[in-house]
């Protein structure tokens, strides 16, 4: 780890004064960032530590919403009552990250603002349609997430929290990296209020992504053997040693059908 | 630069001046000198430097020291009776021989005792489901899973 | 268990909780990185990341000046230090001895794979060692790298080394190859199968490290290093590299994170730390990071390998023939030679009476980490080839798995193989059957039927392995290339209270050595276990070792011990003879008492050992005092644990996860002293076998030689939720040529589990029509090979 300056915030105005006169980064559960800062692949001069921020943390309903702090950790969430009873689809992606440690300190904001290419958290904002709150606006899910570790956020912008509008079903299916655990494939399926449907998927390309096939077919027929029929392109979607751009094509039918099966 | 830090580590108070990139299993094993905490990875994958952080299992190779300010942190070494009476857990994992070379054991442990405070009956599925964040290269998990088994039927009493 | 209960229930065979425990589950246990030094400093070593490149030159002068630098050095100041020997000199088909390329300590001239050490830097915290380390100005020169065997011995391969040509270290061959092309001849049946034994990194969870300190006042060195066997590492250390005196060096290693193989060796690291640790007068530490192991520890495995087994008619195997090449890596490891040859092709009768065997092995040299023994070593190669070429051998002659095993099972013994071994004992039978009616072979039938109605296939897969373990008879191994002896020393130190504290150079790092020798001891002295102590991993405090490895610590280590026992009995014989005025030959050791024959005269062992230190009435003119004793202990054989694994897998045809869903071990390791222990043994090499066959697989990139899999990341190590509960059992038949009658039982799961597995996987996909799928059975591969099968 190359040094750098720790400054601890305690209001949401605070942080973004800090980052603004740094040019650092905000630190939320860490889990991805110091393991980053510990094999010196980042090196912020500054670490804007988020977690004695109270204004941050929580879980609400707010009409038909859900709301989210963004520095509540993966492991509450996955407990919530509120959460099992707004969104349980949400309470199942949480408990399916990482491990138990990592899901005692990793957040929903840290895991966002990362937007790492595997990363659970974006399917679910993006496959709800998700409004991200920021100190400055409010970022629609389809204009958050813009490149592999890119977001829209500008560098001194921190995520207040995220409102999720509660679907009328919705569920997250991940097919597990055998060694890092991300997703290798992850795709969530949600049918919101109005009867529309989203289908986002992660670890299957650079960026999480919304699947239009899928949602053009399931918008025809809502049921699982109509996303198994899907013939997913595997161009441009990610190859590694755990799978081909085939492979992950081939994946996010079968896993879309899982998941529309799993809604009931 | 330097960062001041208060926090309790089992049970007692403690405070320390240090350079803001320790993370809490350095000053730990450095400056505590609490050995049991053990680091078998650099990419958080290993478990081996589990310990509790306000009574949830937590990686201490992945965590800052800044960021437990404030808070109660418990070891391995801090889980035993005073009189050196073994921990329930501890005593399972002897009685079942969940432990072969040692080193991945005293994170085991303290990722046994959050699993059987969230789920006091848990079966075995549950238990192999939820030991996903550590790692042993010795036992093949088969007698740690009897011994978080019986150590949670232990500390129900 | 308390000292009465000592004297009626031996304590042999027992399962005695581990006295070792203790100091684990506290947090007390001492591993290396735990040890400091006063006025300590930190290594970093600053490795490759070219997979080959001419070194032009190093310039470290900045970084030398960087903030808490001790000292930078580089193979230009290892002036009068040698190269990294191997052990092992196998001699070719040509007669002509293996090429042996030097293997620097550090990189001298060239790199050769990604991770080799070419500086080692020395500071006062890590962080600075590594900032400074990042100053290092190297100038490297790319060259072309090969990383598998075919493409290193392609014409026209890029070359590794000057002394060996076409990047062959040897080629050499076991067996009666015109005896083998006869029986070819007269078969009714071939089968072929080309098979790949893929890479795995050993990733013990406590990484390799190391603290090396010299003394001015005795011109003496300590280092203290995670490692299994301490007295080899420190002879290669001082005789073959550093020139020391052997006695000027103390090796410790303290308690041990797991080993597998990968801490036999002698590596650079500490090597280089040793001859520092004078050069920069201060004590030098190094604790190796996850990634950093992937980068440097020997790795295991990878041979690719084509095989043809003969049959006649009745399903009798006429003969056998295997070609395999081995990849040894950049340099030749510490016991590299050997793995793929006499701990391979000697194992290839398997429980077989094959009459005929020829095999022939060509080991090559490529850009990538040196490769040496990982659990089970060579052993589970041939394991693999035999039990999937017997299985694909069933498939096509149609006779069942079991069957065919048994049609060619060896069942007298002793039983001279036709590739030198010559088995002692055994029952292969018995393993089968036992293992048959654990795994409920008979229901498996309605189970597959079951998985079939939720769209699931189901396979099941047997292997029937065998090893030779307990290393060894050091003639043998001498007229085989080994050269070092491979015996076992053994002290037993009586005390004058009469409590026990035995030296062993074996090296216990996980096995759990400080109960089972304990129960061994007090079993023959009549004591309570608590008052016998264990001391291991320590140059300084035993005789001599040869290390744990090859399955060998009780049958050779423990051995030594017992050897030790007999003359400390004898001793106390003659003492109590004298004591109570009879006759040597009249008196009885029993249950901790020396008594003569037909009386009720008796003396305790505790009197006898009070008396050995406090000779008042004593025959001084006939024997000294004291009670200490050593035994050093070469087997006549090795040790042949067998037995048979089932394995039960359930396929996803649409993801290609492979769900094992139940594992059975029938295992005959011989006589047991602590069935626990024994079982822990198994359930953990079955992990790690599963895990080949499963998950694990080393990757370098074709084109670059860099490492693909170079964290936890990317390389996949079994977790808890991928493994079921293992069925575990044994059958006996004890070893006949050591007074414990064992055998061995570190290695078996990590030799039976791969074949069992994979054939389990190949009977699954089957009707599916997939034909060949090489290790590991991951999702994606086993999707592709549906994929392919159905096209």
């Amino acid at each position: 780890m190359y040094a750098f300056e720790y400054r601890q915030a305690h209001s949401v105005t605070e942080a973004a004064g800090m980052l603004g006169q740094t040019g650092g980064r905000a630190l939320a559960g860490g889990q991805s960032l110091v393991a980053a800062m510990k094999l010196r692949l980042a090196q912020p001069g500054t670490l804007v530590d988020l977690g004695a921020i109270p204004d941050l943390k929580g879980i609400r309903r707010d009409g038909d919403n859900l709301v989210i702090g963004a520095m509540t950790r993966h492991a509450e969430v996955a407990v919530s009552p509120v959460v099992r009873d707004a969104i349980p689809a949400l309470a199942g992606l949480a408990e399916g990250i990482g491990d138990r440690q990592v899901r005692n300190m990793g957040t929903l904001g840290g895991s966002i603002a990362n937007n790492d290419p595997a990363a659970d958290w974006p399917a679910g904002v993006l496959g709800l349609g998700a409004a991200v709150h920021t100190n400055r606006r409010t970022i629609p899910a389809d204009a958050f997430f813009t490149a592999m570790y890119e977001t829209a956020l500008a560098p001194d912008e921190l995520i207040v929290s995220v409102a999720f509008p509660l679907p009328r079903q919705a569920a997250y299916v991940k097919f597990p990296n055998p060694a890092s655990r991300f997703a290798l494939v992850g795709v969530f399926v949600a049918r919101l209020a109005d009867g529309s449907v989203r289908v986002a998927v992660t670890g299957a390309s650079p960026s999480v992504f919304r699947s239009k096939p899928l949602e053009e077919a399931l918008r025809g027929s809502f049921s699982a053997a109509t996303a198994r029929g899907v013939k997913i392109d595997p161009a441009g979607l990610s190859a590694d040693l755990h799978g081909s751009p085939e492979y992950r094509a081939h994946l996010i039918a079968v896993l879309a059908s899982r998941a529309v099966a799993a809604l009931g | 630069m330097s960062v001041s830090v208060s926090l309790q580590v089992n049970g007692k108070a403690v405070h320390a001046d240090v350079d803001a990139r320790t993370l809490l299993v350095e000053f730990l094993r450095r400056d505590l000198a609490l050995t049991g905490v053990h680091v078998g990875c650099d990419t958080a994958q290993c478990g081996a430097c589990t310990v509790l952080v306000d009574g949830r299992a937590v990686k201490a190779c992945n965590v800052l020291l800044a960021q437990v300010q404030n808070a109660s942190v418990t070891t391995i070494e801090g889980i035993a009776a005073a009189d050196g009476t073994l921990h329930p857990m501890q005593a399972a994992f002897k009685e079942c021989h969940g432990l072969q070379c040692g080193f991945c054991t005293t994170g085991m442990v303290m990722s046994a005792l959050d699993l059987v405070a969230r789920h006091p009956r848990a079966d075995e599925d549950t238990i192999r489901a939820e030991l996903e964040g550590n790692l042993c290269r010795c036992t093949g998990y088969h007698n740690i899973v009897t011994a978080v088994k019986r150590g949670a039927a232990a500390m129900a009493g | 268990m308390g000292a009465s209960d000592a004297a009626v229930q031996s304590p042999l065979g027992q399962s005695i909780l581990r006295k070792e425990d203790g100091r684990f589950l506290t947090g007390t246990g001492q591993f290396t990185d735990d040890v400091n030094a006063p006025r300590q400093t930190h290594a970093y070593f600053l490795r490759s990341p070219h997979a080959h490149a001419n070194l032009r030159g190093i310039e470290t002068a900045r970084a030398r000046a960087a903030p808490g630098v001790v000292a930078i050095y580089t193979a230009a100041d290892l002036t009068n230090v040698n190269g990294l020997p191997c052990g092992w000199l196998i001699t070719g088909t040509d007669g002509k001895p293996m090429n042996e390329p030097p293997h620097p300590v550090l990189a001298q001239g060239k790199v050769r794979y990604v991770g080799d050490p070419v500086a080692l830097v020395v500071a006062e915290t890590p962080h600075q060692a590594k900032d400074a380390a990042e100053l290092i100005e190297v100038d490297y020169e790319p060259l072309p790298a090969v990383v598998n065997v075919r493409d290193a011995l392609a014409p026209g391969a890029p070359a590794l080394h000057e002394q060996a040509p076409g990047n062959r270290c040897y080629t050499w061959a076991l067996g009666d190859r015109a005896a083998v092309d006869a029986a070819f001849a007269q078969a009714a049946h071939i089968t072929r199968l080309d098979i790949v034994n893929n890479r795995l990194v050993p990733n013990a969870i406590e990484p390799r490290a190391a603290l090396a300190s010299y003394n001015r006042a005795d011109d003496a060195y300590t280092l203290y290093v995670s490692n299994q066997n301490p007295h080899v590492e420190r002879l290669l250390m001082t005789a073959f590299v550093l020139g020391l005196p052997e006695h000027k060096v103390r090796v410790i290693a303290p308690d041990v994170g797991g080993g597998f193989g990968s801490k036999i060796y002698l590596y650079p690291e500490e090597t280089a730390m040793v001859w520092a640790s004078k050069r920069a007068g201060r004590p030098i530490k190094w604790v190796a990071d996850r990634s950093e192991a992937f980068l440097s520890d020997a790795h295991g495995r990878d041979h690719v390998t084509h095989a043809e087994l003969a049959l006649d008619a009745g399903g009798k195997f006429l003969a056998l023939k295997v070609e395999t090449t081995a990849n040894m890596g950049a340099y030749l490891s510490t016991f590299a030679s050997c793995i793929p040859t006499i701990l391979y092709a000697t194992l290839l009768a398997g429980q077989y009476t094959t009459p005929a065997i020829w095999c022939e092995v060509t080991a090559v040299f490529t850009n990538t980490a040196p490769v040496d023994a990982y659990r089970g070593a060579g052993r589970p190669e041939a394991t693999y080839v035999v039990e999937r070429i017997v299985h694909q051998a069933a498939v096509e002659t149609g006779v069942a798995q079991d069957d065919l095993r048994r049609r060619n099972f060896i069942r007298t013994f002793p039983y001279q193989t036709p590739v030198a071994l010559n088995y002692d004992i055994g029952d292969y039978d018995a393993t089968l059957d036992g293992a048959m009616r654990m795994a409920d072979v008979a229901g498996f039938a309605a189970r597959q039927a079951q998985s079939r109605t939720r769209g699931k296939l189901r396979g099941i897969g047997y292997a029937s392995y065998i090893e030779a373990c307990g290393l060894a008879p050091s003639n043998v191994a001498g007229a085989l290339g080994a050269r070092a002896g491979l015996f076992e020393a053994g002290q037993v130190r009586v005390h004058p209270t009469g409590s026990v504290t035995v030296f062993t150079g074996s090296h216990s790092h996980g096995q759990g050595h400080e109960t089972t020798f304990a129960q061994i001891v007090a079993a023959r002295l009549g004591m309570p276990i608590e008052n016998v102590d264990v001391v291991h991993g320590d140059t300084g405090r035993i005789p001599f070792g040869m290390g744990t490895y090859g399955s060998r610590s009780l049958s050779v280590g423990g051995t030594a011990i017992v050897k030790a026992l007999d003359k400390i009995v004898a001793k106390g014989r003659k003492i109590a003879a004298h004591l109570l005025e009879a006759a040597e030959a009249d008196i009885e050791f029993r249950d901790g008492k020396f008594s003569v024959a037909g009386t009720d005269r008796s003396k305790t062992f505790g009197e006898i050992a009070l008396t050995a230190y406090v000779p008042h009435n004593y025959p001084l003119d006939k024997l000294e005092p004291g009670l200490d004793e050593t035994a050093f202990y070469d087997p006549t054989n090795f040790t042949y644990p067998a037995g048979t694994h089932i394995c039960e897998v359930e396929v996803d045809p649409d993801t290609g996860v492979v769900d094992v869903l139940a594992f059975t071990a029938c295992d005959d390791f011989g006589t047991i002293v602590n069935p626990m222990i024994v079982e822990g043994q198994v359930h953990g090499g079955l992990a790690q076998g599963i895990g080949q066959a499963l998950m694990e697989h080393c990757v370098y990139d074709r084109q670059t030689g860099q490492l693909l899999t170079g964290s936890l990341m990317d390389y996949a190590l079994p977790r808890a939720h991928h493994l079921p509960a293992f069925k575990v059992g044994t059958q006996v038949t004890p070893c006949t040529h050591n007074p414990l009658g064992a055998k061995g039982c570190g290695e078996a799961g990590a030799i039976g589990a791969p074949a069992a597995l994979m054939n389990a996987v190949m009977d699954a996909l089957a009707p599916a029509g997939v034909r060949h799928l090489d290790m590991p059975a991951s999702p994606h591969r086993v999707w592709q090979a549906l994929r392919g099968a159905a096209a």
